[in-house]
């Protein structure tokens, strides 16, 4: 099993979710983030005070795919959040070790 | 034989010394029979009204429009002191304050002497204010409400440029002072009719740019100077935490405006309508002049600048509401949303002073062009009701100008020394670890946001 941990554009969220519900993944957490990459930061202006701001906002999708999705659930995020510009975001791929579903204590890829 | 001027000293009005006092130069004393007054439903009506729109202006109007320009560490801090100044300015007024700015005993038009500065004690603890008591053609609870609200609104103008690092403490304690010895003064000097310092030397203050804006726009800038910059200011951003809240603010400050203005004519009348047509017009006018003065320089314009822009030129009418028309309403909006846009900008900046909030910036500079200009604008060739029987426009102006200017240094002054006093007995600032962690928790226990 592994962990994807995709940090991809706001507006990217939709896509991503149909993109990876179209291969029948069922879950996913999404978290409101702030970071910096080669994409640096932008300008914000209050009252004539010029901020810029290094972090810029981001999603992070968090899903875990058994070992034989890994390859497909890449490609579907990959798919989904390319517009070819800097700031697309990164897909991290962790090993996972266990899944435990806490309603029925199920285990391994039939909890996730 | 009354020009046009006359109509806004309805505010001058006080029954209780049976002395009306008539427009700026023209001054009628009456004897009490004579004067009769009989209560007015149509103006009583219009008058709770205001006073309950002036009161909406600071809570929730300018708690908001504050609240949401500071961090999200610090935003209970700010609505508690507008809440806590709300609650605490209204027992000042009615113990004492309503006393000192409105009590009429020993004033005599044309004599300067110390009733002219401040009222005495005889309306304190509101002595003698009754169900039957009349200021003008309204009650005078009324009228004792209506200019509480005023009395509330300025000290919490002030919270601006403190905010994020005051002691709550020290703030009561500056509030009372400053009320007590500022404002009720020059609330006095200002509308408490013949014989007071300023209505003798014919000082055009329809609704309070120098009794509200000037005063409380100076103890800002004293304020900030001497509690110091918020740490990390300016090299760190320290931007607003929620513009929605800030916008709301604003539009409500708009809203409850027309009870401030067109509220001090102390009538439903003519007069009342035209400082209604110059408010909404004169805002207008600065909220887009800001706009455009911002997507010219920055490249996009901004609803804070716009909703700030509209709090300018809010500022500037309110001296000249009574006394300009539609046309010199538009050049008061221009004047000020662009002096303004300088003073949050360019001026803060050059001064290196941290008001947070720009409360200089705009009530203290918006508060200043209004002055001024209602002397110029009152000119019935420009529109307004008309200056005082031979009386010059560049005299009015200069009339204007002692009347600022002796605000502004006696203002500064007092706002000086009760800080230094408040600083050498409570403190003024916050420890460096209770700013960390936002007024919020270290001062009030509370946090305004829990994510779960």
């Amino acid at each position: 099993m592994k962990l994807l941990t995709c940090i991809v554009r706001p507006n990217a969220l939709d896509n991503v979710k149909e993109g990876l519900s179209a291969l029948g993944l069922t879950g996913m957490t999404v978290s409101e983030v702030k970071g910096f990459g080669r994409q640096k930061g932008h300008r914000e202006v209050y009252r004539g005070a010029e901020y810029n701001i290094d972090f810029t906002p981001k999603l992070k999708i968090e899903v875990v795919v058994s070992d034989s999705m890994v390859e497909q659930a890449i490609s579907a995020v990959k798919e989904a959040s390319n517009t070819g510009s800097i700031g697309d975001g990164k897909i991290f791929v962790l090993s996972v070790d266990e899944v435990v579903r806490i309603r029925t204590g199920e285990t391994g890829d039939s909890a996730i | 034989m009354m020009e046009p001027t006359s109509k806004p000293s309805v505010r001058l009005a006080r029954s209780r010394q049976a002395i009306m006092a008539i427009a700026l130069l023209t001054v009628l004393a009456l004897p009490g029979a004579a004067l009769a007054d009989e209560l007015n439903s149509g103006d009583t009506a219009w008058m709770l009204t205001s006073t309950v729109l002036v009161l909406f202006m600071t809570i929730p109007g300018l708690s908001l429009f504050y609240g949401g320009l500071v961090r999200a560490k610090n935003v209970l801090s700010v609505l508690m002191q507008c809440f806590a100044l709300t609650g605490i300015m209204t027992l000042v007024w009615v113990l004492w304050g309503y006393s000192l700015a409105f009590d009429t005993q020993g004033m005599t038009a044309g004599v300067t002497n110390l009733s002219s500065f401040v009222g005495g004690l005889s309306l304190a603890f509101m002595a003698g204010v009754g169900v039957d008591s009349m200021a003008g053609t309204i009650p005078e609870t009324v009228f004792a409400t209506f200019q509480m609200t005023f009395a509330i609104i300025t000290p919490a103008l002030i919270v601006g440029s403190f905010a994020e690092r005051m002691k709550f403490s020290a703030m009561i304690v500056f509030m009372v002072i400053w009320s007590t010895v500022v404002y009720s003064p020059i609330c006095h000097m200002a509308w408490s009719g013949a014989g007071s310092f300023f209505g003798d030397m014919g000082v055009l203050d329809f609704a309070g740019g120098t009794v509200v804006h000037i005063n409380a726009g100076i103890a800002a800038l004293v304020a900030a100077i001497m509690i110091g910059k918020r740490k990390g200011y300016p090299e760190r951003p320290i931007p607003p935490h929620n513009l929605t809240l800030t916008v709301v603010g604003a539009s409500m400050l708009w809203v409850g405006w027309f009870g401030f203005n067109a509220g001090s004519a102390l009538a439903a009348d003519g007069a009342a309508g035209m400082a209604m047509l110059v408010t909404q017009v004169a805002s207008a006018t600065a909220a887009v002049t800001w706009m455009l003065v911002e997507w010219i320089k920055h490249g996009k314009p901004s609803v804070l600048g716009m909703a700030t822009g509209a709090v300018a030129g809010l500022v500037a009418i309110t001296p000249a509401s009574g006394f300009v028309g539609p046309m010199g309403a538009i050049a008061i909006g221009v004047a000020s949303g662009i002096l303004c846009f300088w003073g949050a900008t360019t001026l803060k900046h050059q001064l290196g002073v941290d008001d947070s909030l720009d409360a200089f910036g705009v009530h203290g500079i918006g508060g200043i062009v209004g002055a001024l200009l209602t002397g110029v604008f009152v000119a019935s060739g420009l529109g307004g009701q008309g200056l005082a029987e031979g009386m010059t426009i560049g005299g009015q102006v200069w009339v204007q100008l002692v009347g600022v200017l002796f605000t502004v240094i006696y203002c500064a002054v007092a706002s000086f020394i009760i800080l230094k006093i408040v600083d050498a007995t409570i403190g003024l600032r916050v420890t460096e670890e209770e700013e960390d962690r936002g007024l919020d928790i270290s001062l009030h226990n509370e946090q305004g946001y829990y994510s779960a």
